[in-house]
């Protein structure tokens, strides 16, 4: 079992989210994150999905994704070199001296706080999974309030690049 | 030429080639139907329930290779569609279903008649498009027709909201040569390293199967896959859905393999060394227990659909493309080599199958007081030469008529093996017999399947269809009893039909004939009689044993080499 990030063009046609997200869900794939948003051509979307499962599952979940009519082209970007980002909004308890920890904790993981009361911050982190849950473990799942985080996207390094 | 939505459809239909538009009207289509009052390019086939126009216009598809085309309305009419389009996407049929839907500014508020068909039959379909604009509509058409009946076919839905077919509004028509999609570009071609690793692999083959399935019907390669087993003077099997791809009557076929498969193919499959599956998909029905699948064979796949290759067994050497050029080009390959496998070898592989063949596994006990089922199919291979259309629903006659009709031609075994939906015998023959209106069309059905579908006995009325209907009437969903007899310790749950209604009575207020066989002896003059009424619809109801079994099985969680034989063989 392995985490794949798979990242996959398609038209930009209302119904083709719901034909990736069916297709999953019809065939028992998991998925860990799911993230679409038109690109700078508006005729095509550009999905990152996150899915762990054996090679043979990924493999099916590759060639499905490509059978679906909608679907330009993907690649599987855990099979090349990659750059992937998370952003993540946390509201957490910040009280008394807990305060400057965590002020200095988001300084250390590069995060901004982007909102002050006398209770609480918001963080906005950006980083990969590893760093984003690093950061969740150091501020201390107990102490947190709330977390929406946008699901992974991700590019290829140097000269490759998904086009139609 | 400026045209309504109604017109640019008909039109776009006559563009196609469009012979005949299987469906039902109503609220949401009846500017549709305005549209087809007036023209003679398309027949409109008025079924009596949804449900029978998809398996009607499947059968036509299955029949010709064709795509097959429907017309309803919206929410029900699109509902009552689903089975028949789930039924031709899991058999790969090339299908265009039009649906009806309410006017665009309405979707979404649960109007009258409104169901979100786009969402219901996305599962089911290989695509679907929902129109939006008149402009769009012919082009729409046009790219729905090119996905159902390219690469693997499929169902391929039009969701067509009321308002782009109003009469008054028109549009300038011009109907598409050529579609372009930057998304769908299916392979062809196999690749050339492949075929090539292939063919070497096949001629180093000492025990070899050959496995083909309904790909080589659907991709018109029944005349390649011949001379490749000819060729090669290798065993071939074929699955459900391959049947007549390959003459049954050809000595170096092993018939049908799977769960109802013969014995000599199933265990070749066991023993083989080397698999070449053709057109076939690796069902769990054909494969039985998937950890004792052809425990010694390398595994070459030629598949159209690239999902279709190593997703249930993993194989060596896939090649994606359509069987039939593959095959030609895997042909002139072993010609041009001059090599073949070793002679000794295969003549030492055929003697182990002539042992295995001597089971005679298809033999079964006989009886002059009960009608047996198979001879009910063997007589209608008789009566008819073995070269009618046959269509069929699920369940032991389906079994039998696979087992014992041999078919020597592709297009004539018209079955729903993927999805196994009772229902689809009748309307599908009505569909065949209106493609090939001079053949015989059988249906082999059974008391239970014949009646999910019954009302089409008017439509076959109304357009003349003479089908014959040979129904095995054991008086049990005679399946489901079988599987209660073996795992539910005869505990008949609800598999008992009763309260059958006198078929006889019922094929002849629908305007045909009917005809009920008590006896054994009965069985050839009475199918002679209704083969002989070639303009009537006959309905034979062969009241048959009740406790006939079709055997041989593989049961759940066995493999190919643990098959459970009729224990009556012996006696036959």
């Amino acid at each position: 079992m392995r985490r794949h990030v798979i990242s996959v063009l398609l038209e930009n046609e209302s119904g083709a989210l719901s034909r990736v997200a069916g297709l999953f869900s019809a065939r028992g794939y998991n998925i860990e994150s799911l993230t679409v948003a038109a690109t700078h051509d508006p005729t095509l979307s550009r999905m990152t999905i996150v899915s762990i499962g054996t090679e043979q599952t990924v493999e099916q979940i590759i060639k499905q994704l490509n059978k679906l009519i909608d679907v330009v082209r993907l690649t599987d970007l855990t099979e090349v070199s990659f750059i992937e980002r998370e952003i993540m909004l946390l509201k957490v308890r910040a009280v008394d001296g807990g305060r400057e920890e965590l002020k200095r904790l988001a300084d250390i993981f590069r995060g901004r706080i982007l909102d002050v009361t006398e209770n609480s911050y918001v963080i906005e982190l950006t980083g990969d999974d590893r760093k984003i849950n690093g950061f969740l473990d150091a501020v201390g799942r107990d102490n947190v309030i709330e977390v929406v985080r946008s699901g992974t996207t991700g590019m290829a390094r140097g000269d490759k690049s998904l086009k139609p | 030429m400026e045209l309504s939505g109604g017109e640019v459809l008909i039109e776009a239909l006559r563009e196609e080639g469009v012979e005949f538009l299987f469906g039902y009207p109503g609220g949401a289509v009846l500017h549709i139907y305005d549209a087809l009052y007036e023209q003679n390019s398309v027949k409109h086939i008025l079924v009596r329930h949804e449900q029978a126009a998809t398996h009607a216009a499947d059968g036509y598809a299955r029949a010709t290779g064709k795509p097959g085309v429907v017309l309803v309305t919206s929410g029900p009419g699109a509902t009552n569609a689903v089975t028949g389009i789930a039924t031709a996407f899991m058999d790969s049929i090339p299908m265009v279903v039009l649906s009806g839907q309410v006017q665009s500014r309405f979707i979404g508020s649960d109007a009258f008649q409104e169901v979100d068909c786009i969402g219901i039959t996305r599962p089911c379909v290989k695509h679907n498009f929902l129109v939006d604009s008149l402009e769009n509509f012919a082009e729409t058409i046009k790219k729905a027709f090119h996905v159902a009946t390219t690469g693997r076919p499929g169902p391929v839905v039009v969701d067509i909201p009321k308002d782009f077919t109003t009469p008054g509004v028109k549009v300038p028509f011009e109907y598409p040569k050529t579609v372009n999609m930057r998304s769908y570009s299916p392979a062809v071609q196999g690749h050339p390293g492949q075929i090539r690793k292939a063919v070497d692999l096949i001629l180093s083959a000492k025990r070899p199967m050959i496995y083909s399935g309904g790909g080589v019907v659907l991709g018109d390669a029944a005349s390649q896959l011949t001379q490749f087993v000819e060729l090669l003077g290798y065993p071939i099997t074929q699955t459900l859905m391959g049947l007549g791809a390959f003459p049954a009557s050809n000595k170096l076929n092993l018939g049908m393999l799977g769960m109802h498969g013969t014995y000599e193919a199933n265990m070749a499959m066991h023993d083989c060394d080397v698999l070449i599956a053709i057109g076939a998909r690796f069902d769990d029905r054909v494969t039985g227990e998937i950890e004792s699948f052809c425990p010694h064979a390398r595994i070459v796949h030629i598949d159209v659909d690239p999902a279709s290759i190593s997703k249930n067994v993993v194989v060596d050497v896939p090649i994606v493309g359509d069987v039939g050029p593959v095959l030609e080009a895997m042909n002139t390959l072993i010609k041009d080599s001059g090599k073949r496998a070793d002679t000794a070898d295969l003549a030492a592989w055929w003697s182990i199958i002539a042992n295995w063949s001597k089971t005679d596994c298809l033999a079964y006990e006989h009886s002059d007081k009960l009608i047996k089922p198979q001879s009910v199919v063997q007589s209608l291979h008789r009566a008819t030469k073995g070269d009618a259309y046959v269509t069929s629903d699920v369940g032991q006659h389906q079994m039998w008529a696979a087992q014992f009709y041999g078919f020597e031609k592709p297009r004539r075994w018209i079955n729903s093996g993927g999805l196994g939906t009772m229902g689809f015998g009748l309307p599908a023959a009505l569909g065949v017999q209106l493609a090939f209106p001079d053949d015989i069309v059988a249906c082999v059905t059974g008391e239970a399947s014949i009646q999910m579908c019954i009302q089409e006995l008017s439509t076959c009325l109304q357009y003349g269809a003479p089908v014959k209907i040979v129904c095995l009437n054991n008086r049990y969903m005679g399946m489901v009893r079988q599987w209660q007899e073996f795992n539910y310790e005869k505990r008949y749950s609800h598999s008992y039909m009763d309260a059958l209604p006198d078929f006889v009575k019922l094929a002849e207020s629908y305007g045909h004939v009917g005809m009920r066989i008590d006896n054994p002896a009965d069985v050839d003059a009475a199918m002679d009689e209704a083969i002989a009424m070639k303009d009537r619809l006959v309905f034979m109801d062969f009241q048959t044993d009740q406790a006939e079994n079709v055997y041989p099985m593989i049961e759940a969680g066995k493999g190919h080499h643990e098959m459970r034989l009729n224990p009556a063989r012996e006696l036959a």
